[in-house]
């Protein structure tokens, strides 16, 4: 990314300050915008993780003929040697409505950090953080523990996210205006009070604990296509709002009153991306549990390798945050297999040491 | 075309009373620099005219309040050089120039070709071309406060505020910047307001000097009015010996401060 230019004049502070006229730019300029090169890279990241996530499972399906049962939906084209219908039925209903989730869920959660992130200027902003978590937790946690089944669990859980984060917009504006610091911290109090609550229902509860457990490391346990179905209208919604604003973002990384200044209404775009990220959060998080990790690691890691300006970040994130989801399912559902791992013990047991390994590899560059 | 006044304007921030019934006109294509003591409310009396902050009065630019206009045609009308812009990380120079063209993109949009013509032509103008591929993270101050000023001669707006535009900048690269800002305002017919601490800088560039005290115009005209060693020692409590010279219009020399507690008395 760095250009040839720079090396000559980055070597020492005894450089004079003065542009040099002996050095000609020829590269062509043109305004920011997603290179072709990370598109692409990006969705054939998620290919991959997409044939992984359908080809490998418990079930044992024969992964060639996976592939010429995906391939024989395309019109006109039927090449035969596909799955017998016990087989087909385990890929259609089971296998890839799973992996269609992952990739909701892990593309929501992705493209909602960065979306945050890009509104506080804060690398670790996050939903999670504003209380969306522990909200969600409390409510899944209520629907669990009253047995209400597993029908209310998403709407409980999603109610509970937008109530934390509502409790936390009030209580910062009602401290400090609107100051990021304030609303972060305020996130911090909402978060503490309702995992309070959260923890103190469970101990009363001590028969249903290890579901409550198994919902917060999260999972996605899904009854065919029905979660798919729940969340995919907010998803959608979320994402493309977020993504909307991407050129936006990039002129709120001069601060909120520069912003301004350049005739972005920022509050508005803020509270726009704010209210798009959590609503998407919280549909995700309803059905696939507390999935954490995903939201700050997947758009740190495009932002070291691809480039800061959220043109780049937001979507390539969102397809990158969808492949990593997909591919932690599989090993969450075939490292014990029979049974399966919490895949949010996957995402930070694999994301934390690869996003250290990004950090240090790209330590010199940055 | 564009003449400023600022009529009777008071500023209220966090109850204290910031500016107290300003009133100055700003002559179209003219340049007028605000001088006074740390604190004495210029910084708001520039927030003030750019729409960003509430006040009381009127202020005006050719019968218009900018705090009344649109975001977007505001930021056509007014354009503002932050005392302390921020350096976004990763941003090239290219990129940040050309967020000065955001009035001009609509809400949902990309930036045009021609966005990208009046960027390139200001990188040319302020000599930024060869940097423009660098991030401004990278950027010497010198260099980085061209870049802004580039950025806010994008917006294309009549008038121009510079907030302390030299404050981290050596001598050299002081002179240079506001030399620039002469060139272009002659060049592109701007009004141009700006808060400048250096009294003998702000003499040689502006065609009038305003003093404010603790939120109130104490003095209001050219250098040679404005800058006494009276209304010096009795404002910013500097004693200082003010020379006439045939470069600039006046030179302010600070004196020792080793009569200071004498400085009273009067020489």
């Amino acid at each position: 990314m760095t250009p040839p230019v720079a090396s000559s004049e980055m070597v020492g502070p005894s450089v004079p300050a003065a542009p040099s006229e002996a050095v000609g730019s020829t590269a062509p300029l043109r305004p920011v915008r997603l290179p072709r090169r990370w598109l692409l890279a990006s969705l054939a990241v998620l290919a991959a993780a997409v044939v992984v996530g359908v080809t490998v499972g418990p079930a044992g399906l024969p992964w060639h003929a996976v592939l010429a049962d995906i391939v024989g939906l395309l019109p006109g084209i039927d090449i035969g040697g596909g799955l017998d219908g016990r087989d087909a039925a385990i890929l259609w209903q089971l296998r890839v409505p799973r992996v269609v989730l992952g990739a909701l869920v892990g593309g929501m959660l992705a493209i909602a950090g960065a979306g945050y992130q890009g509104v506080f200027r804060n690398p670790l902003a996050d939903p999670y953080l504003l209380g969306v978590a522990a909200g969600a937790g409390l409510g899944a946690t209520l629907a669990i523990v009253s047995g209400s089944g597993r029908a209310l669990l998403p709407v409980a859980a999603f109610a509970g996210a937008v109530v934390g984060v509502a409790a936390t917009y009030a209580l910062g504006r009602s401290v400090g205006g609107r100051s990021t610091d304030s609303l972060i911290l305020a996130g911090v109090a909402v978060a503490a009070f309702l995992t309070a609550i959260q923890t103190f229902v469970q101990q009363r509860h001590a028969d249903t604990l290890r579901e409550v457990y198994g919902w917060i490391l999260g999972r996605l346990l899904t009854a065919g296509w029905s979660d798919v179905r729940a969340i995919l209208p907010y998803v959608v919604v979320a994402a493309a709002v977020i993504l909307a604003h991407r050129r936006l973002l990039d002129v709120l990384s001069v601060g909120p009153a520069e912003a301004d200044s350049l005739g972005v209404h920022a509050a508005r775009v803020r509270l726009l991306v704010v209210v798009a990220a959590t609503l998407g959060t919280a549909a995700a998080v309803s059905v696939s549990g507390l999935i954490g990790f995903v939201g700050i690691v997947v758009p740190h890691t495009v932002r070291l390798v691809a480039g800061t300006s959220y043109r780049i970040v937001l979507p390539v994130s969102a397809a990158v945050g969808a492949a990593f989801l997909v591919t932690a399912d599989v090993v969450a559902r075939t490292l014990v297999s029979p049974g399966e791992l919490p895949i949010g013990v996957v995402t930070a047991f694999v994301g934390a040491p690869f996003f250290i390994f990004v950090l240090r590899t790209n330590r010199r560059v940055r | 075309m564009s003449t400023l006044t600022v009529d009777r304007v008071s500023v209220d921030l966090l109850d204290a009373r910031v500016l107290h019934d300003v009133s100055l006109t700003v002559e179209s294509g003219s340049w007028v620099s605000l001088i006074g003591p740390n604190g004495a409310g210029k910084t708001t009396l520039l927030r003030a005219i750019a729409g960003a902050v509430v006040h009381a009065g009127g202020i005006e630019l050719d019968g218009v309040a900018p705090a009344r206009l649109r975001q977007r045609d505001r930021a056509r009308t007014v354009a503002v050089v932050p005392q302390q812009p921020s350096r976004p990380e990763g941003m090239t120079v290219l990129h940040y120039v050309l967020l000065g063209r955001t009035p001009y993109v609509s809400y949902l949009g990309v930036e045009s070709m021609a966005d990208l013509a009046v960027t390139m032509e200001l990188l040319d103008t302020l000599e930024l071309r060869t940097l423009a591929p660098r991030p401004v993270r990278s950027l010497s101050g010198g260099e980085f406060q061209r870049a802004v000023l580039a950025r806010a001669l994008a917006q294309q707006a009549p008038l121009l505020l510079l907030d302390e535009p030299t404050t981290s900048l050596d001598l050299g690269h002081a002179q240079q910047v506001l030399e620039l800002v002469d060139e272009l305002r002659r060049e592109r017919e701007l009004t141009v307001v700006s808060a400048l601490h250096d009294l003998t800088t702000a003499a040689q560039f502006s065609d009038r000097l305003v003093l404010l005290v603790a939120g109130q115009v104490v003095a209001d005209g050219t250098a040679a009015e404005v800058l006494t060693e009276e209304l010096i020692l009795a404002h910013y409590g500097a004693r200082v010996r003010i020379v006439a010279s045939p470069e600039a219009a006046v030179v302010v020399v600070p004196l020792r401060a080793r009569a200071r507690l004498l400085a009273g008395g009067g020489p």
